[in-house]
């Protein structure tokens, strides 16, 4: 039988053993008006030989189309080293480390990895990950909310230039817990937000600022100004980053006079694949004055009886399985295999690797700008600094023509029309250093013959 | 065993894997830029991976120990499951591409919503929750939205059995609600009087997990669903341990409104040291509505994320894009290569594993806390005698056992228990494999008669002995500084 290793011995010795005539038996305690799910809609096993052709079969139909969209989740090369680790059954089949003494490895890995990602986001502190970026934005606005005891207005300002998505998500998750949250607006030149909005709530009981850098259209926020206006305000800030851009971006750590509270943001651009959506990991760090507030596992050195260094998770009071009611979230399970890749693929790009990946990706999106902005009918919608992605419009509907190019292989951009309609024809687009001068040149044709 | 930080095989100029040219970035104003690099590690290739491989070396995991973690479902991960779902063209799709070019990766979660809405007995499924404690967090979410949406908003109140996991009441308290502990009978079942003092006009729901944590079947769930429901509630399955009745009873059938499934635990995907996992909901009809975004449709041949605007009502996104994909994908292929006969096994040689354990263990001088009933996947020993005759704890022979070559069982939960270990092995492991945990089981019994220190010190072969959780939580020492080389 499949993964179960009995024989017909077995089976009878065990059962002899329990003392039962039959398997059957052992669910005697189940009333017999519930029972007799027939599993009709589930189809007859398949042998690993048919399901791999049945898997191969479907991949091929939705082939590797050359992509051009960013949005939250960016392709990267990833080092063939980083997953031929990452999948090695002592990793990939273990579980939480609630034994530390056979946990070394997880544990050690974790020690690595909240160091590695602390300095990148230039804070003191991180948590051994949380599920995504969008629902680590609902955890810190929830984590401020508790962290700042002064402000009761439970007031988080989230800019329009946050990820719409990540408002979406954070409004489902933190919404039920009588959270109020207002939109601050853009300015519409230059896709970053409108500093002087901000004087609307200058005196008032504000909780946290939220600030996304670089925002959701690619642009680079006045995250000096943003923090400095929130500190002096007597708000908390909470930082959203790629980390990939930290290579060359000030880490959130040393914006304004005194650096921001929070860091959370989308870890998948370390070495996690795009895999349709997930799975990914959200990253967070904070100041240590707040770690007691921090959702999630957080891993620890400490000394064993010995008096040697050895690793556990520490500061449990914090969470679900003691804390019940009272737990900063009801987070157990994480995304600990996605940290497994991430470490390892910090370790194998190293601080120079990753500033070449960032530097790269920046000069690419600007060759892929200049190519598609030549065309006529398009044009990019923001000025001033930006990072990997930009906002360019089109003189038609943005929905029927990346359909077309995906018919022909390209998947074009991310369409803005849904959340902001105020930007026309408007879409979203990326390139990383896994774009190469053909894969722009050959996009650029495609959007040319559709717009001529 | 040692391993050095990877941070102290770091030198600076050092490079690994064969790396892109440098590039000028461009535009960046001088006040933005980063000017401090961070401390990354700069080791070759070979370091790197020589480096997380002996870390790897450090851990148990399914694939190199018996790991019967109750609750936690360590059964096999095969193989097949993660090569298929990592084909390049799943890997490279892009969330936010056109669903034309998705058709089989939807096809694929189509099907898997289906077949887990047959094997639950639900109207509908969505696989967007992260893991166990989202898809519980998804529940009561939609069991608040439905009273609102009927202007029944008293109903703030989640009755949660006193053996619940701790996810359950960290749940109700982040959806808004104000939790009811109810407590458990002596047999294991949940007081049924206790339950109907308390239901009532602010009665939201009750959450449950059938078999509970108790390791015993619920057998008057039919009386409870009846009393949850006239009082106007409605009820939760938390699916942790699915597993045990898989293919026997579904939770549909037993009166459940809503349940979320721990893919990670039945359907074999892998745990990976702490998740990814995935925590699926199934719905009845009052609830379907209110499902979390999106979710995969079918319109003739055609398959297409639902959004918003197809289901207005919806509790919202729980995730940036479509939940964990990958962890979708593997769940599928697993229950494909396992077959309708198949599931019901699932459930069968878990149980009879489970069962027989129980039997051996009680043979070998050791209490079941539950000892008249039928073990479900898992059971519960309570070393509450040893204790008190030996002075042993749970703790001394949860590590014990590490020096035996076993994971330890869940320790201390649930709670109500003393000195428990809650003993899962599931379907997957072979007679000999039980048989030899009950004979280490029967030698650290003898041992602390004999010699007690040698349980409290342990374990004494692993990697690290006993590490001391107290000066973890004082003394923080959570990053690694260069001034401590």
């Amino acid at each position: 039988m499949p993964f179960i290793p009995h024989t017909d011995t077995d089976v009878r010795d065990m059962l002899a053993t329990i003392g039962v005539p039959s398997i059957d038996a052992l669910f005697d305690e189940i009333p017999a008006s519930l029972r007799g799910a027939a599993l009709a809609g589930v189809p007859e096993a398949l042998t690993e030989m048919d399901i791999a052709r049945l898997m191969q079969e479907r991949a091929t139909q939705d082939g590797k189309p050359l992509n051009f969209i960013g949005a939250g989740a960016y392709e990267h090369h990833i080092p063939a080293a980083v997953w031929s680790i990452v999948t090695r059954g002592e990793f990939y089949s273990a579980y939480t480390p609630y034994q530390a003494e056979a946990s070394q490895g997880t544990l050690q890995l974790l020690y690595e990895y909240q160091t590695m990602i602390a300095s990148l986001t230039g804070m003191q502190v991180s948590n051994a990950s949380l599920y995504d970026g969008a629902s680590a934005v609902a955890e810190a606005a929830l984590m401020a909310v508790r962290a700042h005891r002064r402000s009761t207005s439970a007031r988080i300002l989230l800019p329009a230039t946050l990820n719409p998505i990540y408002r979406q998500v954070t409004r489902a998750i933190a919404g039920n817990q009588s959270l109020n949250f207002e939109m601050l607006p853009y300015v519409p030149g230059s896709g970053t937000t409108d500093a002087t909005a901000l004087d609307k709530w200058k005196g008032q009981d504000v909780t946290a600022l939220v600030i996304q850098q670089p925002n959701f259209f690619g642009q680079l926020e006045d995250v000096d100004a943003l923090t400095d206006w929130a500190h002096a305000n007597g708000a908390l800030v909470i930082a959203v980053v790629n980390p990939t851009s930290l290579a060359l971006l000030k880490p959130p750590g040393e914006w304004g006079q005194k650096g921001v509270d929070i860091v959370v943001g989308e870890g998948q651009p370390l070495g996690v694949p795009l895999a349709g959506g997930g799975p990914y990991f959200g990253f967070m760090t904070a100041r240590m004055e707040h770690v007691r507030q921090m959702p999630g596992r957080i891993v620890g050195r400490t000394l064993d009886l010995d008096g040697k260094p050895g690793f556990t998770l520490t500061l449990q009071a914090r969470e679900q399985h003691i804390r019940r009611t009272k737990a900063t979230s009801n987070i157990c399970t994480n995304q600990g295999l996605l940290v497994t890749a991430a470490t390892i693929y910090l370790s194998i790009v190293g601080p120079e690797g990753l500033e070449r990946v960032a530097a790269a990706s920046q000069v690419r999106t600007r060759e892929l700008v200049e190519a598609l902005t030549k065309i006529r009918g398009v044009r990019a919608v923001f000025s001033g600094p930006r990072f990997h992605e930009a906002v360019l419009t089109l003189d038609r509907p943005v929905g029927p023509v990346l359909e077309a190019l995906a018919a022909q292989g390209i998947v074009g951009g991310y369409s803005l029309a849904e959340h902001y309609p105020e930007l026309g024809n408007a879409l979203l687009v990326c390139a990383t250093e896994t774009r190469n001068s053909n894969d722009i040149a050959r996009y650029a044709a495609a959007l040319a013959s559709l717009l001529a | 065993m040692h391993e050095k930080l990877i941070f102290e095989h770091s030198r600076t100029g050092r490079t690994a894997t064969a790396q892109f040219p440098a590039a000028e970035p461009a535009d960046i104003p001088a006040g933005l830029r980063r000017t401090k690099r961070p401390l990354l590690p700069e080791v070759s290739e070979l370091q790197a991976v020589r480096h997380f491989t002996r870390l790897s070396q450090l851990n148990f995991s399914i694939d190199t120990h018996f790991y019967p973690l109750g609750s936690c479902t360590m059964k096999y991960n095969p193989r097949a499951c993660n090569t298929l779902a990592m084909l390049p063209e799943f890997l490279s799709r892009h969330p936010y591409s056109p669903d034309a070019t998705g058709q089989g990766f939807l096809g694929c979660l189509y099907e898997l919503q289906e077949m887990l809405r047959e094997v639950t007995g639900m109207q509908g499924v969505s696989l967007t929750p992260m893991a166990g404690a989202q898809g519980e967090f998804a529940g009561v979410a939609m069991m608040r939205a439905y009273h609102q949406a009927r202007g029944d908003l008293a109903r703030v109140e989640i009755i949660v059995p006193d053996a619940a996991h701790g996810t359950n009441p960290a749940t109700a308290t982040m959806c808004g609600c104000k939790v009811v502990e109810i407590p458990s009978l002596p047999n294991g079942d949940i007081d049924i009087d206790a339950l109907k003092r308390v239901v009532g006009p602010a009665t939201a729901g009750i959450m449950l997990t059938n078999p509970s944590t108790l390791g015993v079947f619920e057998r008057r769930i039919a009386e409870v669903a009846g009393i949850v429901h006239d009082a106007g509630g409605l009820l939760y399955y938390d699916g942790a341990n699915l597993n045990a009745i898989l293919g026997k009873v579904r939770p549909g059938d037993m009166g459940f409104d809503v349940i979320h499934m721990n893919l990670h635990k039945t359907f074999s995907t892998p745990h990976g040291g702490g998740g990814p996992g995935s925590g699926a909901v199934g719905v009845g009809k009052r609830l379907l509505p209110f499902m979390p975004i999106p979710v995969v449709g079918k319109e003739g041949n055609q398959y297409r994320w639902l959004t918003e605007k197809d289901l207005p009502q919806s509790i919202g996104r729980l995730s940036g894009f479509m939940g964990n994909a990958g962890v979708l994908l593997r769940a599928y292929i697993y229950m494909r290569m396992l077959g309708r006969a198949g599931m019901q096994r699932v459930s069968e040689y878990a149980t009879l594993n489970a069962n027989y354990l129980l039997a051996r263990l009680k043979a070998a001088g050791f209490d079941a806390a539950y000892s008249d009933r039928r073990a479900s996947h898992e059971f519960i020993i309570t070393l509450k005698r040893q204790s008190r005759d030996l002075g042993v704890s749970a703790m001394d022979f949860a590590k014990r056992l590490l020096d035996h070559g076993f994971h330890a069982p869940t320790t201390y939960f649930p709670l109500l228990v003393p000195e428990c270990l809650l003993i899962e092995p599931t379907e997957t492991e072979a007679k000999e494999e039980l048989d030899a945990f009950v004979d280490a089981m029967a030698a650290i019994l003898a041992e602390a008669g004999t010699d007690p220190d040698k349980l409290h010190s342990a374990p004494h072969t692993l990697p690290v002995r006993r590490l001391d959780d107290v000066r973890a939580a004082k003394q923080l020492d959570l990053t690694w500084k260069a001034a401590q080389a």
